[in-house]
């Protein structure tokens, strides 16, 4: 990983759209720990913008983004709310 | 004279906006939705846009009201078409006078549900119980169930029934208000 984590869950929402990896990222975190990591794989061009803001209002602490040619890959962290 | 108060109000409206930016810190964001539509291709963007705002932790309302009412329908929910008709911007436009010929309506619907599950999106209902298991507030018009003849054992459950009035106090308090 970017920076050295070892993310606690994978999740992969590749091959689909709008809302549908915002929707999977939150029922996945929902089952996490506060302070445990996700890594979320997306390809819908709109996850570049929308999985940051989601983090942002949401109340997650987005670690790292990056795009790996047609992948998103972010590391979201669940906060201690 | 305009000159020398031009700083000053700049002050005060930076010092306004930051004064209201902490009273508002941490605050949960509304949404307040008027779905109006009930055409497959019109009840997308509200139910996506209620999913999204839950997923996001924002407290979300949707007021289903005239067609848009079906979608909260059990007897119609299953069976929401497209309309071929006047419809100049549909991937494959149909002229209209073909669009009046029986079975058109089928065959929009039919194009738009494949289109739609090539690229993985959930189905309207998909959608809505999305937004069900993650508590956003779904609003039956009133107005519309007397009009219509729906009754409360037609929709699905957890259905709040409420009129203009409680929609916009909802509204009233909300971040964020659209109608579709």
């Amino acid at each position: 990983m970017p920076d050295g984590t070892t993310p606690d869950l994978v999740l992969d929402t590749s091959s689909t759209l709008c809302p549908v990896p915002v929707i999977r990222a939150r029922q996945a975190l929902d089952k996490l720990q506060p302070g445990q990591v996700m890594k979320l794989i997306a390809t819908d061009p709109g996850s570049k913008s929308d999985i940051p803001s989601f983090a942002r209002t949401a109340g997650y602490e987005l670690l790292s983004s990056q795009q790996e040619g047609k992948q998103f890959v972010f590391l979201l962290r669940k906060g201690g709310r | 004279m305009v000159a020398t108060l031009e700083p000053l109000v700049r002050e005060n409206l930076e010092l306004f906006a930051r004064l209201h930016e902490q009273a508002h810190a941490g605050e949960r964001k509304r949404v307040a939705i008027v779905a109006s539509k009930g055409t497959l291709d019109m009840v997308y963007p509200p139910l996506i846009l209620a999913s999204s705002a839950a997923a996001m932790g924002m407290e979300c309302g949707v007021f289903f009201t005239f067609y848009g009412l079906n979608v909260l329908n059990k007897k119609k929910n299953r069976s929401l078409q497209v309309a071929p008709l006047a419809n100049p911007a549909a991937p494959v436009p149909v002229p209209n006078f073909l669009g009046a010929v029986p079975g058109m309506t089928f065959v929009a619907t039919r194009m738009l549900k494949w289109m739609m599950g090539r690229q993985n999106i959930p189905s309207a209902l998909e959608l809505l119980k999305v937004c069900q298991d993650s508590g956003v507030k779904l609003i039956a018009c009133t107005t519309t169930m007397g009009v219509m003849g729906v009754k409360e054992s037609d929709l699905i459950e957890g259905v709040d029934m409420e009129g203009a009035a409680s929609f916009l106090e909802f509204a009233s308090k909300a971040h964020i208000t659209l109608f579709v």
